[in-house]
């Protein structure tokens, strides 16, 4: 009988090292309302962004996943050989075929690793970093390279100003690996789910057609529905909302950000809120801002944070981490 | 549940998640043009509506409630058939 595992399955899985990258193309408000009949003060007031980044048109979900993949794995220390699996979160691919992380790992020098795409739309990160911690613990991979890369302006129709002032393109990632014996996991228990009765919600309806969203109904669902699933995150890993250093939910909307985090009960200091700058980048969201989060010294090492992920689908998913 | 009830009621809502003074929720005021109330908002108030009065107000009822009156009358209706 072989063994059922490649590596010796682990006691709990952590994030090493985070990376994230935002094309250069800064979009704000005012070059919105030259295009769409809007305003800057009515972006700021309905979404709360203020600018976002748009993806050259040459520039696709695999490049994005590759700079902020490469940011994640130089951040760790390990080599490109040490990675066993690639996985990339994604709703936005150019096309189905062929899969992004396959491509991806190939151009970051990462020999033949497992390497999928996971779509479960804004919620993708959370479930992809669920998976791999998965993986790690059970020993069917040592490392992996977690990534959310969204070309959400490829789906979006510019004189849509339902979806164009919201939606906006970037990747983040994260390197997971396992801790020493004796540790406490770093990627606690996924409490994750999905609301197909409302996925019709959210959607592109055929490969001609442009994204829509009925921003009411959605509101609704993800203010109502989602600060629940956050508390058992938190009860599931042992860690009381009080002691969270960063509740950091995708950034769909800033509106829907505050009114999860109040009903939560975070104070308002310690929630993200990366999409000022950033937009609605779906999978890419919650590692672009922990990225950057971590990057400006906002997160103190070794402290627990709420990952909260939801949208289309309508799939939801989140996790406490321990900040690397 | 008296009108009066649930407008002071109203009022509250609005004041705590519009920053709307509450004596200002009066019955002929409309959310949107009087009272500077969005959309995103109008769900809000929807949602905390159902909190406090235990009355539903799905999205395709509350595109047509305009005025504060309109939401007093809705609870209402709803509330005693729900009784």
């Amino acid at each position: 009988m072989t063994p059922l595992h490649s590596f010796p399955p682990a006691p709990g899985a952590r994030i090493i090292s985070l990376g994230g990258y935002q094309p250069g193309n800064v979009v704000t408000n005012d070059d919105l309302a030259a295009q769409v009949d809007t305003s800057d003060e009515w972006i700021r007031s309905r979404v709360g962004i203020i600018s976002r980044r748009f993806a050259g048109p040459d520039e696709s979900v695999a490049d994005m996943a590759v700079v902020a993949g490469g940011k994640a794995l130089a951040g760790s220390g390990l080599a490109p050989a040490d990675i066993d699996l690639v996985i990339v979160a994604s709703c936005s691919a150019e096309a189905p075929i062929p899969n992004a992380s396959a491509i991806v790992a190939h151009r970051l020098g990462i020999g033949a690793p497992g390497a999928y795409d996971l779509n479960a739309a804004c919620a993708g990160f959370c479930y992809a970093l669920a998976n791999a911690a998965d993986a790690v613990r059970a020993g069917t991979a040592r490392h992996v390279l977690v990534i959310g890369s969204e070309k959400m302006t490829a789906w979006i129709d510019p004189h849509d100003r339902s979806t164009c002032i919201i939606f906006a393109d970037g990747a983040g990632a994260a390197v997971v690996g396992p801790v020493a014996d004796g540790e406490p996991a770093g990627i606690g228990p996924v409490v994750w789910g999905s609301a197909g009765d409302l996925a019709a919600k959210i959607g592109i309806p055929d490969r001609h057609s442009y994204m829509y969203q009925e921003g009411q109904a959605v509101f609704r669902w993800a203010t109502t529905a989602m600060h629940p699933i956050a508390i058992q995150a938190c009860e599931r890993a042992g860690v009381a909302v009080s002691d969270l250093s960063a509740f950091v939910p995708h950034q769909a909307n800033l509106r829907i950000v505050e009114a999860i985090a109040r009903r939560l009960g975070v104070p308002r200091e310690r929630v993200a809120d990366d999409i000022v700058h950033a937009g609605n980048t779906s999978s890419a969201s919650i590692p672009l801002a922990l990225a950057r989060m971590t990057e400006r010294g906002d997160l103190k090492s070794g402290s627990p944070a709420l990952l909260l992920g939801f949208g289309a689908g309508m799939c939801y998913a989140a996790q406490v981490i321990t900040v690397p | 549940m008296t009108e009066q009830e649930i407008l002071a009621g109203l009022g509250e809502i609005v004041e705590e998640i519009a920053g709307v003074p509450a004596d200002e929720v009066t019955p002929n005021k409309s959310f949107v043009d009087d009272l500077d109330i969005d959309s995103l908002s109008m769900v809000e108030i929807a949602v905390a509506a159902q909190d406090k009065f235990g009355v539903e107000i799905p999205d395709d009822q509350l595109k047509d409630l305009t005025t504060v009156q309109d939401v007093v009358n809705y609870v209402a209706k709803n509330a005693q058939n729900s009784e």
